[in-house]
């Protein structure tokens, strides 16, 4: 079995305090594929990962402004051009009456866009993953806090990495399979 | 040295208030004790009573619509000059029910009231299943279903297209978002706590099934930036969203040229009105609920308190609506607008404006009273008479105004049948027992976001050691 046959490996910790100071110190030490677990949003590990700023909002302007444009645009395309009916003597571009469908598509479009686009930047629906692997993973979603270092990095050595892990004060840390 | 006595005098004077979640709670001991109600504990056997009873007005329900599409809407009350009856009352009370559930979720979110998170989940289910009894009816009133897809602008080989200048077609945008987006909120705050029924059902069915809804979820810092950013943004989407809602449905009303609905105060006031309702159902859902699952360490004195105030405060708003819709009949000099609201008084529904008076105005006063603010029982009792009352007004709104408009040649009077209850009462049922499912088979209290305030309130009250 080559190194490349692992994903890598996990460490759990205790608290959510622990996990942002082995975070942090992962980092220090020159790892950059890395990822920390935890069952609730820890706002301390994005500045601890170095994460970039989320492309969520952009993803949701972006749908709202064609849900805008959209919106308007079939309110208008409808009653002024495909279907134009002169309902006493108003005008036919009547914008001020199409600001609510136009207003609501914004909204619609710009909720699903909110909502797929989180899925996606998180790359789900995804059902498996090496790490379900690990027995003690499952706390993930409940108590248990985990820093999980891939095989991919650059610095990663099984052995090295292990130590690295093990002087963290983690309570386990476990090699993942695929 | 000043300082600190200033301190502890404000400590003596202002007692800290308690806090949002009972101590000693740690992410753990939330964790186990909201999902075993789904995955672990007996179903009692009142949810089998509860859900039976539901299920059996269900019924009742598909009777009568079945009866209603093969007969038509003759069945019904509704005639010239009365043509809009229990139909649209319904569809506008449970819209109106609805908003609380938003309001908790986005609004309070936004303002940073972080008691809602207790009871926000429940409380967005609760939209949705109220919105989803809401659109049965204005589908239903159309008299012939099958064709409301006629409503959506879709290219037909008819090559008509729907008026976008007429209020109905608003709704229809307006509804059919509302009910989309709400749904979509829902199902995004499920995603963690769908992954944590997952990794703690013991049988292989509810994994996989559990598995594939939470779509792999794994907590990673990533995915909580991108989720917590999406969940932000929703809020702020859908706080406009809530708002323009039910001011699209008075719009149904107040475009028309009949006297009692063609007044300006109508969106506020009934955005208003429905934060009411939407809150005294909140109430008369949890408080049982409660109750009988021992929530009491979650939904807290302080939440039922605080829902108490919210309905005091918007019902004081409908307050100021009904007077000043009075106010306007005598003001406006329109000879009709006053026969209107004289006839609303003395007229032959004058039995049901006072009971509205009762309901919906006079009743919540007692809540300046602590005693009914955090007394369970009383605080129930209240919030049915809002219930009742904000029906009642819907009733008044539609009825009063259309049974005697302009040439009283014209005039006559309304009553719904027994086909008109059988689907009303059947919403209820059908309400009823969504949310039984919903509260058997799915989270009610939001796990993932009561273990970061657990988190955060062990941290904040100087408990240092680790849980």
């Amino acid at each position: 079995m080559r190194a490349a046959q692992t994903y890598g490996l996990v460490a759990e910790f205790p608290s959510a305090e622990g996990l942002v100071i082995a975070a942090r110190a992962a980092r220090q030490a020159g790892y950059s594929r890395m990822e920390a677990y935890t069952p609730f949003p820890v706002e301390d590990l994005h500045d601890a990962l170095d994460l970039p700023p989320s492309k969520v909002p952009m993803i949701v302007l972006a749908g709202g402004i064609t849900g805008c444009l959209g919106g308007f645009g079939l309110a208008y395309w409808a009653s002024a051009i495909a279907y134009p009916m002169n309902i006493g003597g108003k005008a036919l571009n009547s914008w001020p009456a199409f600001i609510v469908p136009t207003f609501e598509c914004t909204i619609l479009v710009a909720s699903l866009s909110a909502v797929l686009g989180m899925l996606a930047l998180n790359g789900l629906p995804q059902p498996y993953h090496p790490l379900f692997n690990v027995e003690r993973f499952s706390h993930a979603s409940q108590d248990g806090y985990f820093l999980a270092i891939e095989a991919r990095d650059k610095k990663f050595d099984p052995a090295a990495t292990k130590a690295f892990l093990q002087g963290l004060n983690p309570s386990e840390v476990t090699e993942v399979g695929y | 040295m000043a300082l600190s006595e200033q301190e502890a005098l404000h400590q003596a004077i202002v007692p800290p208030k308690p806090p949002f979640i009972a101590p000693g709670h740690s992410p753990g001991t939330v964790t186990e004790k909201i999902s075993e109600i789904v995955l672990t504990r007996k179903t009692p056997r009142w949810w089998f009573v509860g859900f039976g009873i539901a299920f059996i007005l269900v019924m009742g329900f598909l009777y009568a619509v079945t009866k209603l599409v093969f007969e038509g809407t003759g069945l019904w009350g509704v005639n010239i000059p009365v043509g809009w009856g229990f139909a649209i009352v319904n569809f506008v009370w449970w819209i109106g029910i609805g908003h609380a559930g938003t309001l908790i979720s986005a609004i309070l979110l936004l303002l940073r009231q972080s008691w809602r998170t207790s009871i926000n989940r429940f409380a967005e289910a609760m939209t949705i299943f109220a919105v989803a009894c809401a659109g049965i009816f204005p589908i239903i009133h159309t008299g012939r279903p099958w064709l409301a897809y006629w409503l959506l602008p879709y290219p037909n080989t008819m090559g008509v297209w729907p008026n976008f200048r007429s209020p109905l077609v608003w709704d229809v945008f307006a509804v059919s978002t509302y009910a989309t987006v709400s749904l979509l909120f829902w199902y995004m705050g499920l995603i963690p706590d769908l992954a944590t029924l997952r990794d703690r059902a013991q049988n292989k069915p509810a994994q996989i099934i559990y598995g594939m809804l939470s779509m792999g979820w794994r907590g990673g810092s990533r995915h909580w930036q991108n989720y917590e950013t999406a969940y932000l943004l929703m809020a702020g989407i859908a706080t406009p969203l809530v708002l323009s809602v039910h001011t699209v449905v008075s719009f149904d009303f107040a475009a028309g040229v009949v006297p009692g609905w063609h007044t300006t105060i109508f969106p506020p006031y009934f955005v208003a009105g429905a934060i009411f309702a939407g809150f005294a159902m909140v109430l008369t859902l949890t408080l049982p609920l409660r109750a009988v699952f021992g929530l009491q360490d979650f939904i807290t004195q302080r939440h039922v308190q605080n829902m108490a105030k919210v309905m005091l405060a918007t019902g004081l708003i409908v307050a100021y609506g009904y007077i000043i819709e009075a106010f306007t009949g005598w003001y406006s000099g329109s000879h009709y607008e006053h026969f209107m609201m004289l006839n609303r008084i003395k007229g032959p529904y004058g039995f049901q404006y006072a009971m509205l008076w009762l309901c919906n105005i006079l009743a919540p006063q007692v809540l300046w009273i602590r005693f009914f603010r955090t007394n369970p029982v009383a605080l129930w009792i209240v919030a049915m008479f809002v219930n009742v009352g904000m029906w009642l007004e819907r009733y008044i709104i539609v009825i009063t105004s259309l049974h005697r408009d302009f040439l009283p040649s014209s005039w006559g009077e309304y009553a719904g049948t027994r086909f008109d209850w059988m689907i009303f009462v059947g919403t209820l049922g059908l309400f009823v027992a969504l949310l039984f499912l919903f509260i058997r088979f799915l989270p009610m209290i939001s796990i993932a976001e009561m273990r970061h305030m657990a988190h955060q309130t062990a941290h904040s009250s100087g408990t240092k050691e680790k849980a």
